[in-house]
């Protein structure tokens, strides 16, 4: 059987992070292929690898057995590998027949219209790729949109296509003529790199599958001899050591500090992101909310914040209502947030260590007065702060920008504990740090759970939501679909809630 | 298509560059103004003397700098602000009308009840006003509609051009002097709505040029001191933040627009009230303070204290370009000339927040 792709020994550092640490995939001519991973897992970066986006530090990537070295994604296109990605890549103004043309190193300065229309339409009907190829891309649908990137990547004569995580934006429908598409395309000799977090997808499409885990390859499995049972334990791990934390001080769920009832909210695009979540967290209680990314987590996140407006029901804390979309009222009623963009959204970056630790308390009468701020008050807790949770920092007036990624989320955690919140929300809060500060970070989620605050802790590592939480809710489309105690978590079951399958029915 | 150079962002910005990099762009300009000068057959160094002369030598050359530098600091100070918080504010021209056409009102309706003192803080609190509510506009469709404000507060500026057209060329106006029937102009205001002019060590500096100064002082403690400001930074640097920590990014929103353009219409009153002592449609149209305003703040690096002193910088090469024109020396020389200082100083605009490196055999790394 000959390999259309052979990757060996990728690795590839970034700052602080290993995000392939040496992967192996063979991929065989006309497979689907499926790329399995929780999302850090390493998928994207393999196949921006594979695209020539990136180049790997050490290991071979091999085309049809040849040795290839890809200096831009022009090399790659070259070498008939394209990339459909998860967010399109097209111009909204113009007609799809343009969009396909678009970027053709040989394109003629005349668009023949008629020509390429007609290509399209060859294209299209070949593959069920339904699209009139005069439409302007703003007046399709999501779909349709990924059907023209799909065209366009066919267009320019790919012979392996990678399609990261398609099926993310569809409706099932579209993703099912999605997948007659795939093989449509397999049957003529195509091969196609499938990549995606769903277990069910992943069983229905492919012909065979790499997992991957924290960077490495897991195993290659053929999907007829597998289920989502065994795909999502090799996703997640079973072998990872972990202990659970243990707490001097248990949870008090008498008294709930976080109330969520009936909670909908949507998201950026407008599109419904939390279907009626309801949810309780006691005092010093910490609950991990399981899920892949991309389920509802930040809007959850951002609406029990104040960031992001309900569109039905309400939050309380402490018995206490939380006006929906007001930040501030959050904060009043103690609701910290440790958000997952930390440097963006936790952080006014540019700014200096001193003003992002005054970002949430500059209004309080102790760092400013008759609205002018008191700038040796503000340097005066920072001090302090900066010495209490131990930030490595120059001084006081360093933009938080140049600090390692431990020391950004100290300054957030420094902020968001000493404002001595009733309720945190930490959404992935360790994620992108180094073995020491994940440590850190962990000891003082627990210490804060001690002291009584309620934590709802939004990950997609299991490990530390096993380790760390008294109770688990798993995410799936906008909805909880899954609660257990910590003690009695099944890994497993986790890992097939995560991914969309329902525990009864995960057998296959 | 690989260019031999590339544009890499800092991620340090050095504080010896402010002040480096300014002074290089004027040298950059001089000398690029040097050789367009040797192409026209003159001689640079004569030119240049005779436009340092002309401008800032002596206490005639600087009192008539500091007058043309005078709407310059507002318009400057409208730019800044509002630049300062990523609202590219480019209606300061058409605030600046407006505020004249409020100052005038106000001038020639208490100029001959009240005292000279209160006429003035009338005259300079209508013009704020309508500085101010006409920057608003731009910035409730902004803050409301997510309009863009580079285009509405540009179009804004046509809208008010052609009011000030029909105030005093299309209308019989309360604005337009009635004797004005064959030359239509504006009428004048009250002696005694007229802005006293000071001498400090023998130069005459106009009363609005104080009120400049103050009003670059109290928006630099703004800025710096104030929670207001605290709140317009963070909001500059990350909206997404600004949210979380329960900043009203809206109102703020509104707000630096309507004080952007309140600075505008306060100069505008000081056109009216310390210098032509009427609504000049023409004249003001003609004189694009506005435009001009952008270009000092940035040259002043939007801080409200520089743009004070790049006023009086570019006050003194326009009246030194007016002396220096004649028969033998075109305005469009003079033009050239004021063109290469802005451009020079926006070009090195870039290497504060970049620097240049040499491709090596690059890898364009398409997005």
């Amino acid at each position: 059987m000959t390999s259309a792709v052979r990757m060996t020994g990728i690795v590839k550092r970034f700052p602080g992070v290993v995000a392939n640490d040496g992967v192996d995939v063979d991929i065989r001519a006309g497979e689907v292929h499926a790329l399995l991973g929780e999302n850090g897992a390493g998928k994207s970066t393999l196949s921006n690898i594979l695209t020539g986006l990136y180049r790997p530090d050490e290991g071979t990537v091999e085309i049809n057995g040849q040795a290839m070295q890809f200096s831009s994604p022009r090399d790659a296109l070259d070498a008939g590998i394209g990339m459909v990605h998860q967010h399109f890549r097209l111009v909204s103004t113009f007609t799809v027949a343009e969009n396909v043309v678009l970027g053709e190193p040989d394109s003629p300065f005349m668009m023949d219209q008629s020509r390429v229309a007609q290509q399209v339409e060859e294209l299209s009907n070949r593959y069920g790729l339904a699209v009139d190829p005069s439409a302007r891309i703003w007046q399709l649908s999501v779909g349709e949109q990924q059907r023209v990137e799909i065209i366009k990547v066919l267009y320019r004569g790919a012979k392996v296509l990678i399609l990261d995580e398609p099926t993310a934006v569809l409706t099932p429908i579209e993703a099912d003529a999605l997948f007659k598409t795939l093989r449509a395309m397999v049957a003529e000799g195509r091969t196609v790199i499938f990549i995606s977090h769903k277990l069910d997808e992943v069983m229905k499409v492919s012909d065979r599958v790499t997992v991957l885990r924290g960077g490495k390859t897991v195993g290659t499995v053929e999907t007829a001899n597998t289920n989502t049972r065994e795909l999502a334990s090799l996703m997640v791990g079973r072998s990872v050591e972990f202990n659970r934390v243990t707490r001097s001080n248990p949870a008090d769920v008498s008294h709930t500090v976080l109330t969520l009832s009936g909670v909908s909210a949507r998201d950026d695009r407008g599109r419904d992101a939390l279907h009626g979540v309801s949810l309780t967290v006691g005092r010093g209680e910490i609950v991990g909310v399981a899920g892949v990314a991309g389920n509802g987590q930040r809007e959850l996140a951002e609406a029990i914040s104040g960031m992001r407006a309900l569109s039905s029901g309400h939050i309380d804390v402490s018995g206490e209502r939380v006006q929906s979309g007001r930040a501030r009222s959050a904060i009043a009623k103690g609701v910290a947030h440790i958000p997952e963009d930390r440097l963006h959204t936790g952080l006014a970056s540019s700014h200096s260590v001193e003003d992002n630790l005054a970002l949430k308390n500059y209004r309080s009468s102790s760092l400013s007065k008759f609205r002018v701020l008191r700038r040796k008050a503000i340097r005066a807790q920072a001090t302090d702060l900066v010495q209490n949770y131990d930030v490595k920092t120059p001084d006081t007036v360093t933009p938080v920008r140049l600090l390692s990624g431990g020391n950004v989320q100290k300054v957030l955690l420094a902020r968001e504990f000493s404002s001595l919140p009733k309720v945190l929300i930490a959404a992935s809060p360790t994620r992108g740090l180094d073995v020491g500060a994940i440590e850190t970070v962990r000891a003082r989620l627990v210490e804060a759970a001690e002291r009584g605050v309620g934590i709802l802790l939004i990950s997609e590592d299991l490990d530390e939501i096993m380790s760390l939480a008294d109770r688990i809710v798993v995410m799936y489309e906008g909805r909880l679909v899954d609660e257990v105690a910590a003690e009695a978590a099944d890994r497993e079951r986790l890992g097939l809630t995560m991914g969309g399958s329902t525990v009864s029915g995960g057998a296959r | 298509m690989r260019s031999p150079v590339r544009f890499e962002r800092r991620l340090e910005q050095p504080k010896w560059l402010n002040w480096a990099i300014p002074v290089v762009s004027l040298i950059a300009a001089l000398v690029l103004g040097a050789i367009v000068l040797l192409a026209t057959g003159k001689n640079p160094l004569d030119v240049y003397s005779r436009i340092f002369e002309r401008g800032f030598a002596g206490t005639r050359a600087l009192s008539g700098s500091i007058k043309t530098a005078t709407p310059l600091a507002f318009t400057g100070l409208c730019a800044a602000i509002a630049f300062r918080m990523g609202l590219i504010n480019i209606g300061g021209e058409g605030q600046f009308y407006m505020g004249a056409v409020g100052a005038t009102w106000a001038g020639l309706v208490f100029g001959g009840d009240l005292p000279t003192g209160a006429v003035v803080i009338v005259m300079a609190l209508s013009g704020m006003v309508c500085g101010g509510l006409y920057a608003a506009i731009v910035g409730v469709l902004r803050a409301k509609f997510n309009t863009n404000e580079i285009i509405t507060s540009l179009m804004m500026n046509y809208l008010a051009a052609i009011f000030l057209n029909y105030l005093i060329y299309n209308s019989t106006s309360y604005w337009r002097d009635p004797e004005s029937r064959n030359f239509p102009a504006g009428k004048p205001i009250p002696d005694r709505a007229d802005w006293n002019f000071y001498e400090v060590g023998g130069i005459k500096i106009p009363l609005a040029f104080l009120i400049a100064i103050i009003a670059g002082a109290a928006i630099w403690v703004l800025y710096k001191r104030t929670r207001f400001g605290f709140e317009v930074g963070v909001i500059a640097d990350s909206p997404k933040a600004a949210r979380y920590a329960g900043i009203r990014t809206t109102s703020t929103i509104v707000i630096v627009l309507a004080l952007s353009g309140a600075l505008a219409g306060l100069g505008g009153a000081a056109d009216v009230g310390n210098f032509r002592g009427l609504l000049d449609s023409k004249g003001l149209q003609m004189s694009g303070y506005g435009y001009t305003g952008i270009v000092v703040a940035a040259l002043a690096r939007l801080n409200p204290i520089s743009t004070l002193f790049v006023a009086v910088l570019i006050g003194g090469l326009t009246n030194a370009g007016f002396a220096l024109q004649g028969p033998d020396f075109p305005s469009g020389l003079v033009g050239t000339l004021q063109g290469l200082i802005l451009f020079t100083a926006v070009a090195g605009e870039v290497l504060v927040k970049y620097r240049i490196r040499r491709n090596r055999r690059a890898a364009a790394v398409m997005a």
